[in-house]
């Protein structure tokens, strides 16, 4: 059991982690997540005592780390697969590891075949790769068989069978009644592996649940509702409907609806009073990924900027097509909205929710091409429809081209004004 | 944990890095070669040295000037038993299966100091039995008075430089920036404040300058060193001291 109660890290005025506290219950995978620089790896280091807090404590088993007695048969750690004397074997480095809590030498030959290293045994470190530098950190982790481990970033540069293997060594290890703690950037990978997930972000707690309450939690149930694109006006019909009867609907890219908070059969028959026909009707669940993407998208330190070229890029031929930008490149990341009524985000803004008739022509009016090419720039799914040309409906395919046709997507992009960013910049100012 | 443990885990790092034979053959084979080399000029120079010159001849002292070059290797193997923990990231491995920090920095500088003291007294007494060979007449015998504790003194002085630079090296953990500063300190400026006469009184008390005290067996004649050889290697132990425990109080305290 590891047990963090207030933790706060400070390097001069850089606050690494702020007032962290948490449990890891034994018996399970808890994962720990949080995006680049969030405090993961400083907690991971004050856990085994080689940072210390600049106030709170953290414990194992009731002691503080540089208190426990033989720590090394208590406790394993896999902080930096990188951080080993490169001129050293493979199985010396272990054996003067074992030879710490006086581990017999048989030990190492046992852990360097579970880890799938005994033919490099004898090789020096220095020549390992990443995956192997990782094998052997996680060989050195289970030396002593302890009750408690400690996983940084333990797939790192594994091979798909290694991923596996990490992932499947984890499991068991929590089953035997262990205490798991890995840490991950990767949402996808702790939702296969970890029981009990705890974010960060910015040096600072966002969620402390299990796995299965933090999908409830932050994956919108939601329904896809696709009208016939031949008839625009339909799906402006069945937006309102749906929006009367107390539905959220939000507009996806490729003109399909996004509809939640009512069922299946319940879209199906405010389809069929309002007379609209559907060309789909799918049920759908936001992924996890999408889910930590968004709870964590306020606290992202490090995040890519368009890469403008300026002075690199060759003069256009006159006429030619510029290359199609990759969507989603450089832009405040769309995600998926956040569940209605929960308590953590505020109601997204959208102007679907304002009254139907009022603002619903901002996503196209009846007749109107597809990408409603308003001159309000309202469309926040259009990367720049004001200079789409005005393609026709039924020729428009329903995949994102005409949102990616248009020149010059970049400097278009922040000036039209997305209204989607509205729950993000809530989240920004909590 | 137990102290022997992290000695034994200390002495299968130690063992397994080449850094180490490097260092120590380094040590021993330029010390062995430069003092029979100097040795050598000095009976073909005798005849023509001054008479004071003649009187305060130290044989034993020449066959160990070998010691000036040598003890730089001595100084690189001290500092990366160190250092390399630092420079690789070893150091979180070895600090979190060793978290009381004074038992893991003392058992290391321990085997390193044990291992030093084999070396350097292994080479102090080859040194200083080939040096007699090439001084020919001139030579001292190793049952003269003080010649023995010159001779166990040398391999002290080789060792304590080595402990100096562990205690350097544990307080600035890099490797370059530790050699950037003992190797010049003891190559230059420590000859460079010890000859010049306006510094020479504080120069004296430089570790390397009081320690080097203890090799010699015949005094200069207008020497006013205030400390004996014993007392000279004190003040170099002390130094030795301050720099382990300035190294342990920064370990103990900072962050890993």
């Amino acid at each position: 059991m590891i047990e963090a109660v207030g933790l706060t890290k400070r390097y001069g005025d850089k606050t690494a982690v702020y007032n962290l506290s948490f449990q890891v219950r034994p018996g399970a995978v808890t994962g720990f997540l949080g995006p680049n620089g969030s405090g993961k790896s400083t907690t991971m280091r004050m856990i085994l005592g080689l940072d210390n807090p600049t106030s709170g404590t953290v414990t194992i088993g009731g002691y503080p780390y540089r208190k426990l007695p033989n720590a090394a048969r208590q406790v394993g750690a896999l902080l930096d697969a990188k951080a080993v004397h490169g001129g050293r074997h493979a199985r010396n480095h272990l054996l003067s590891l074992a030879q710490l809590s006086g581990i017999p030498a048989r030990r190492v030959d046992e852990v360097l075949g579970v880890v799938g290293l005994q033919d490099v045994a004898r090789k020096r470190s220095k020549g390992f790769s990443l995956g192997m530098g990782q094998r052997l950190g996680i060989a050195a982790a289970l030396l002593g068989d302890p009750q408690v481990l400690l996983f940084d970033e333990p797939v790192n540069g594994l091979d798909p069978e290694g991923i596996l293997w990490v992932r499947n060594l984890m499991k068991s290890l929590a089953a035997e009644g262990r205490t798991v703690f890995v840490s991950s950037h990767l949402m996808s990978e702790m939702a296969v592996t970890a029981d009990h997930l705890i974010v960060i972000g910015r040096g600072q707690l966002l969620s402390d649940m299990s796995v299965t309450d933090f999908i409830s939690a932050n994956s919108a149930d939601f329904a896809r509702v696709r009208t016939p694109h031949t008839e625009p006006q339909l799906r402006e019909k069945l937006a309102s409907a749906l929006t009367e009867a107390g539905g959220h609907v939000l507009p996806e890219q490729d003109g399909a609806l996004r509809v939640t908070g009512l069922a299946l059969p319940r879209i199906s028959d405010i389809a069929h009073e309002s007379d609209v026909r559907l060309w789909e009707l799918s049920p759908h669940q936001a992924s996890l990924e999408e889910a930590y993407m968004r709870m964590t998208q306020g606290a992202v330190d490090y995040r890519s900027t368009i890469d403008q070229k300026a002075g690199l890029q060759q003069q256009l031929a006159p006429g030619a097509q510029p290359p199609m930008p990759v969507p989603g490149q450089g832009q405040p990341g769309w995600y998926a909205p956040p569940p209605p009524q929960h308590p953590g985000y505020a109601p997204p803004q959208q102007p679907v929710q304002a009254p139907p008739g009022a603002s619903y022509g901002a996503y196209g009016a009846p007749g109107a091409p597809a990408p409603a090419p308003g001159p309000n720039g309202a469309n926040p799914y259009a990367q720049a429809p004001a200079q789409a040309p005005a393609q026709p409906a039924p020729a428009s395919p329903p995949a994102p081209a005409p949102v990616a046709a248009p020149a010059e997507p970049a400097p278009a992009a922040p000036a039209a004004p997305a209204p989607d960013a509205a729950p993000t910049k809530s989240e920004d100012a909590r | 944990m137990a102290a022997t443990q992290v000695i034994r885990s200390e002495w299968t790092k130690i063992r397994s890095v080449a850094s180490t034979v490097w260092t120590l053959s380094l040590a021993v084979m330029v010390t062995i070669a430069l003092g029979m080399l100097i040795s050598a000029l000095s009976r073909n120079e005798f005849d023509n040295m001054s008479r004071d010159d003649r009187l305060s001849f130290d044989p034993t002292f020449i066959s160990f000037a070998g010691m000036s070059l040598g003890q730089l290797a001595m100084i690189v193997f001290g500092v990366l038993v160190v250092s390399n923990e630092y420079s690789t990231g070893m150091i979180r491995t070895s600090l979190a299966a060793v978290p009381q920090r004074g038992t893991f920095l003392f058992s290391k500088i321990a085997v390193a100091t044990g291992l030093a003291l084999a070396v350097g007294l292994a080479t102090s007494f080859v040194t200083f039995f080939l040096g007699q060979a090439m001084l020919g007449s001139h030579r001292a015998s190793i049952g003269d008075t003080g010649v023995l504790r010159a001779v166990i003194g040398g391999g002290l002085y080789m060792t304590l430089i080595a402990v100096f630079s562990m205690g350097v090296a544990t307080m600035l953990r890099s490797p370059m920036l530790s050699l950037g500063i003992l190797m010049p300190f003891f190559f230059l400026i420590s000859n460079i404040l010890g000859n010049v006469s306006a510094t020479k009184k504080i120069g004296r008390y430089l570790p390397d300058q009081a320690g080097s005290k203890i090799m010699q067996v015949v005094t200069p004649i207008d020497d006013d060193t205030p400390y004996g050889p014993w007392g000279g290697f004190a003040i170099m132990a002390l130094w030795a001291l301050a720099a382990l425990a300035g190294g342990y109080l920064l370990l103990k305290k900072r962050d890993a």
